[in-house]
């Protein structure tokens, strides 16, 4: 396949950046999307020039560290990571348009690349739940519901790679916030600190500068773990909750 | 709690969705009143006078209207502020915009911010018009029914309201079900009745809102 690359480049964050144009050639379709740019860096390279920088792990779909907003799509056009994406998705002689994650959350660190610390911060603030040490405790010990596990399971899928940031129109945070606070929340261990998860998580993201939620439901489109747009109206409804069970200043 | 509420993006959508559905539970009772105008002047400009002894005696004359209407101007200022402070945030959470934006999301959605700048504007309009009377000429205090015929003949009035009535058809659709969501009451089982719900509230006060002036234009009502 031969095609015609649209690459954001930026040197660092305060640097200013563009498109840059770059035609591959010898492109197999079975590559995947970050093999086919692993090729265009070999020759950049050789050619002496930066290689461009794009975030990337396990290549399997599963650690959330790929990052790239692909023709305006995160993650490209299929309901996938940027990893899994493969380039028989995409036509002989295409013009391919390769962006960084948009959010002033999500700073540039360089071209493809962004600060996705803001999310960890978020989790920081109370995606965890509080257990005493000491001997492990027996697996039987706290019986979970079947339907409470499957709840948390499908939530606990989240990766966090930020899609759902990178395609709302408002920037906003509230797939991925949903998805770690209902993952504990609906769980007996984390019954102890369900309000204030909910409560300090919601904070650390506003005061990340995230955007709000209209629910236009492009978060859970582009969601490559396809946890769903219901998971928001589920924090909602937790925090709601909270606010009246808490009294705080 | 209040500054918890106040402070927070979720808590001001959820202070939209509250004052949001109390304007659109005012807007059905509103429909209903205005459709009396089909059973003539005296059903409708007595259906008017009885607003106004709402409540009596217990409340004086026009109390109870008075209630509604500070009720009502508080949602409005409420579902105002938090739509102008959450949009603000929202447009500065993505300083930098793609260079290939793709069409996202539906038109009620997407026509929310606009929408409901359109119908804060009628909304001034329209009291202006049919309540206070003061852009309209030959406006007869106490007579509902003469009014609304006169505010009518004006060709230009109809396409403003039919415009307006059009936008809050489209703000309601996203609006009720989005409301449903921000409180917490939507469910993957109750989407498609919420979704349902939306449309039928949308459809049916568009429907009824028109009828008026078509009324008017047509004839039926002169």
């Amino acid at each position: 396949m031969r095609l015609t690359l649209r690459i954001w480049r930026q040197h660092d964050t305060d640097a200013p950046g563009g498109m840059a144009t770059y035609d591959v050639d010898g492109i197999s379709p079975d590559m995947s999307f970050l093999e086919m740019l692993d090729t265009l860096n070999e020759r950049l390279t050789v050619e002496g020039e930066d290689p461009v920088a794009f975030d990337h792990d396990c290549r399997e779909g599963i650690c959330g560290a790929c990052s790239l907003v692909i023709n305006g799509e995160a993650h490209g056009p299929e309901r996938t990571t940027s990893c899994q994406l493969h380039m028989r998705s995409f036509r002989d002689g295409d013009t391919i348009d390769v962006e960084p994650w948009r959010a002033a959350a999500f700073p540039v660190v360089r071209d493809l690349v962004v600060d996705r610390a803001a999310f960890d911060r978020i989790i920081q603030s109370g995606g965890y739940v509080s257990v005493p040490t000491g001997s492990a405790p027996e697996a039987h010990a706290t019986p979970v519901p079947k339907a409470a596990a499957d709840s948390a399971f499908e939530h606990a899928e989240c990766i966090g790679c930020g899609a759902c940031v990178a395609a709302c129109p408002n920037g906003s945070a509230m797939l991925f916030t949903s998805a770690k606070v209902n993952h504990l929340n609906v769980l007996p261990q984390g019954a102890p600190e369900r309000e204030t998860r909910v409560l300090d998580m919601v904070a650390q993201m506003d005061a990340e500068g995230f955007g709000g939620c209209t629910l236009t439901g492009e978060c859970a489109t582009a969601c490559p773990k396809g946890i769903p747009l219901t998971s928001i109206t589920a924090m909602n409804k937790e925090w709601l909750r909270a606010t009246r069970k808490v009294p705080r200043s | 709690m209040a500054r918890t509420v106040w402070g927070s993006t979720v808590g001001k959508k959820a202070v939209m969705a509250v004052s949001g559905l109390v304007m659109l539970l005012y807007l059905v009772v509103h429909m209903f009143g205005n459709l009396k105008i089909f059973f003539g002047p005296g059903t409708f400009d007595g259906y008017a006078h009885w607003l106004r002894t709402l409540g009596e005696p217990f409340l004086h004359y026009e109390w109870a209207l008075w209630i509604i209407r500070v009720g009502l101007v508080a949602a409005v200022v409420a579902h105002g502020v938090c739509a102008y402070q959450l949009s603000r945030r929202d447009l500065r959470s993505r300083p930098v915009g793609y260079v290939r934006p793709r069409a996202r999301s539906s038109y009620a959605t997407r026509t929310m911010r606009w929408g409901g700048v359109i119908l804060a504007l009628f909304i001034v309009w329209h009291i202006l018009d049919l309540t206070t009377g003061t852009v309209q000429r030959g406006f007869v205090p106490g007579h509902p029914y003469h009014n609304v015929v006169a505010a009518f003949h004006d060709w230009w009035n109809n396409v403003f309201y039919i415009a307006a009535v059009l936008a809050l058809g489209l703000h309601v659709r996203h609006g009720f079900w989005s409301a449903a969501q921000t409180l917490g009451a939507g469910s993957p089982t109750r989407d498609r009745v919420l979704k349902g719900t939306a449309n039928v509230l949308a459809l049916v006060l568009t429907a009824g809102f028109v009828a008026v002036p078509v009324g008017v234009m047509t004839g039926l009502v002169s």
